[in-house]
């Protein structure tokens, strides 16, 4: 249960292993935080990450494969029962794929945004699920600017963000009265195992700088939020830019 | 977010059958400050007010009176027959259930202790939907859980208490300005115990030799013959009025900044006569100052503020000075710091008063600065033995509570004796972990 001053007590990391993902986690830790979950695919670097968390934090690992659909509600039932209520859920996975290797593989294709899109639906359904029995919770959806306006580098990906992102701003209206909401976050180009030896794009930030935007608008009972904030003014423009100027723009 | 159920005390037990998993509490006016009378996700119960049902026994001096009906309405009835209620909060809007949950104590808790103490005895109703009769000498046990029991152990329908038979509805009110912490710490050792009503106003933007300045103001029932003529002629006049409404529209963030708070608290302070004997005041003047201001939390700005109310032993008078230097070095805006000495305890094992010092103050709830300050101030608390106040807490942590309450685990053993599948539940018992069978993460771990 969240305090007076919005200060958590459960925090849960869908992706658990996500650098975004842990800083958020880790920038929302404060004196009243009891538990953080970390829910990913890979156990043993879960672990690793625990470890980095102050003292009076408990953190639980807990098993997930956001491919594995069928499993999403007994994961989060899972976090809630080692956890109690959850005050806030960030859905962190997600796959990238090398664009050039999709284009002549569509079964991989399909896997990306079965992570990215389908993936998220079901987890973000099942969170969503237990926010409104509670009463109360936040569930932050890192979505991308890649799914604002999706270029023909990234057709995948930003397709599985786009539809994201629609996802998400739709189960936040869903939610309404409910007294659980949704943040959208969408971030630029972030340093972090995802961009790992690509080139970077203009207005390139950090797994912390997102989070600071994230627990601001957090504070701010926000609906979305750009990181770094400026872009929401970069995309306003580009958003509405004609096709051949849009593609000849040097985007990263 | 809750549903809220508005019930009479015969519909009551129907209303707590049919609430779901996440269980029900009750709620009186909802004037504790913190999330004690919500529940997210579940139910809540009102109490629709009972007021045809006062019954003023004049000969044993008690009211039986249903558990929803507030302080002001009671005033209403009782101070024109010469009573007055056994303690008073700083405001009237609380409803007798509310009062007995969180043991509200007043400005005579040095002399005549807190609610709990003046119930003679209660109906409550159970999880199972029984109604059961408590009191100090039936099922004392549940009685004292109940009392200071945040509502966990069931909803108070009606309650039988004791009131204190005055001959006006005046107080005759010495003030004195005293100019820094340690002379108020002593003269209020030294002299409350010779007037029933004690309370010290405290100015935390007063820094160096005036730290912890403020004006300690003693009070007394007055008799007949202490009013002039013409109040004379009708001793027990009673009308309160609410005087001022603050405008819906406040400039955000609040009209109230540093500026104004320490413009104010100046100005309070200096207002106040150095020192002043036998000056008469009206009961809301004297116990329900911010009642003439509705809405005055508003001042705040939409953020508001959150409460922050500590207890320090006897013994503890450094602490307690380091306390209100840190927060006074911290820029503590504090409208009201409020000074009280307590003095014995009940037998209720989460009743917050015990002999000792008590300051609540009222801090924005946008500072983050203070914010993080708070935690340290915990712990200080902690440290030297002291605690916190349930009803008014927003900010501490399961493990302030278990140091703060050693009795808890005690409390909870008769809570779950009468509760065993966790029925009851609030915001606050989750957050505190005070209840089994919740989903707080402190006891499922
Ligand atoms: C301006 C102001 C000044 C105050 N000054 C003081 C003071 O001087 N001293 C002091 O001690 N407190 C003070 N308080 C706090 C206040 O007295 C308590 O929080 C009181 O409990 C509020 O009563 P309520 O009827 O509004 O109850 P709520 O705020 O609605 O509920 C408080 C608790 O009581 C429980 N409860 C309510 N009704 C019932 C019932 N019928 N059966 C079982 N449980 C019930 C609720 O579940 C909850 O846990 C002040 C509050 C304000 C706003
Ligand atoms: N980095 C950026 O530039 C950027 C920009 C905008 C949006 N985002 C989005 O922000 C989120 C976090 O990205 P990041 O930058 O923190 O990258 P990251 O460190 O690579 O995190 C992505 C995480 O997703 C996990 N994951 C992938 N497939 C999974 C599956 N099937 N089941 C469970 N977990 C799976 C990965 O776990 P493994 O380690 O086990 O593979 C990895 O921990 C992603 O949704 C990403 O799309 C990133």
């Amino acid at each position: 249960m969240q305090n007076a001053v919005g200060e958590v007590q459960h925090v849960v990391v869908f992706g658990g292993t996500s650098e975004i993902g842990v800083a958020i986690a880790r920038r929302l830790v404060t004196p009243a935080t009891r538990v953080v979950a970390l829910a990913c695919r890979d156990v043993a670097a879960g672990e690793e990450i625990a470890g980095t968390f102050p003292d009076h934090v408990r953190v639980e690992v807990v098993p997930f494969d956001a491919g594995d659909t069928a499993s999403h509600e007994r994961v989060v039932a899972e976090v809630v029962e080692r956890g109690g209520d959850i005050d806030v859920a960030v859905l962190a996975f997600g796959v990238l794929g090398r664009q050039h290797e999709l284009d002549t593989d569509p079964v991989a294709a399909a896997e990306v945004v079965h992570v990215n899109f389908t993936g998220a639906v079901s987890v973000g359904l099942a969170v969503a699920g237990r926010l409104r029995a509670q009463g109360h919770g936040r569930l932050v959806v890192l979505s991308s600017v890649a799914g604002e306006r999706v270029r023909g580098a990234l057709p995948v990906y930003g397709g599985s963000k786009a539809g994201l992102d629609g996802f998400a701003q739709g189960l936040g209206d869903a939610l309404h009265g409910s007294g659980a909401s949704v943040l959208v976050v969408r971030p630029g180009f972030v340093r972090s195992k995802m961009t790992d030896g690509l080139p970077e794009a203009p207005l390139a930030t950090t797994p912390e700088a997102v989070a600071d935007v994230v627990a601001d608008g957090l504070r701010r009972g926000r609906r979305t939020v750009w990181a770094p904030p400026t872009l929401r003014y970069v995309f306003a423009v580009l958003r509405h830019l004609p096709g051949p100027v849009f593609r000849r723009l040097p985007l990263g | 977010m809750g549903e809220l159920v508005e019930v009479t005390a015969a519909d009551a037990a129907h209303a707590v059958r049919e609430a779901g998993e996440r269980g029900v509490i009750a709620r009186g006016l909802g004037r504790s400050y913190g999330d004690a009378a919500q529940n997210a996700g579940g139910r809540v119960v009102r109490l629709r007010d009972a007021t045809g049902g006062i019954r003023l026994d004049p000969d044993t001096a008690t009211a039986t009176v249903g558990a929803g009906l507030d302080l002001d309405q009671l005033l209403r009835v009782i101070v024109p027959q010469g009573f007055f209620v056994p303690v008073s909060p700083g405001t009237r809007f609380v409803t007798v259930g509310g009062a007995i949950a969180s043991d509200i104590h007043g400005k005579n808790h040095h002399v005549d202790g807190s609610f709990g103490r003046h119930v003679r005895r209660m109906s409550l109703l159970l999880a199972d939907g029984r109604v059961v009769e408590t009191s100090p000498d039936v099922d004392a046990e549940l009685f004292w859980a109940t009392v200071g029991g945040m509502g966990l152990t069931g909803v108070v329908l009606d309650a039988t208490i004791s009131l204190i038979p005055v001959e006006t509805s005046r107080i005759a009110v010495e003030t004195r300005r005293i100019g820094d912490l340690d002379t108020m710490l002593a003269l209020m050792s030294e002299g409350d115990h010779r007037f029933r009503y004690s309370v010290a106003w405290l100015d935390l933007t007063a820094t160096g030799a005036a730290l912890g300045r403020g004006v300690l103001t003693w009070g007394e029932h007055a008799t007949v013959d202490q009013l002039d003529d013409r109040s004379a002629a009708d001793p027990l006049a009673y009308a309160p009025r609410q005087l001022v409404n603050v405008p819906p529209v406040v400039p955000r963030p609040g009209l109230l900044n540093r500026a104004s708070v320490t413009a104010f608290n100046e100005l309070w302070y200096r207002r106040a006569p150095a020192h002043r004997v036998d000056q008469i005041q009206t009961i809301p003047a004297y116990f329900h100052p911010l009642d003439a201001v509705g809405s005055w939390n508003r001042l705040y700005g939409h953020r508001g503020f959150v409460q922050y109310q500590f207890l320090l032993p006897f013994g503890a008078e450094a602490t307690l000075r380091d306390v209100v230097q840190r927060l006074v070095d911290a820029g503590a805006t504090s409208f009201l710091t409020v000074l009280k000495r307590f003095g014995a305890a009940n037998p209720a094992p989460l009743s917050f008063p015990r002999p000792g010092w008590t300051l609540s103050l009222d801090l924005p709830a946008g500072a983050s600065t203070l914010r993080d300050r708070v935690h340290d101030l915990d712990r200080i608390v902690l440290d030297a033995g002291g605690r916190h106040y349930l009803t008014k807490d927003a900010l501490t942590t399961p493990e302030c509570i278990r140091r703060g309450y050693p009795r808890l685990d005690e409390w909870m053993a008769v809570r779950d004796r009468v509760d065993p599948h966790g029925r009851w539940q609030s915001d606050l018992a989750r957050r505190l972990g005070l209840t089994r069978g919740g989903t707080d993460a402190e006891r499922s771990g």
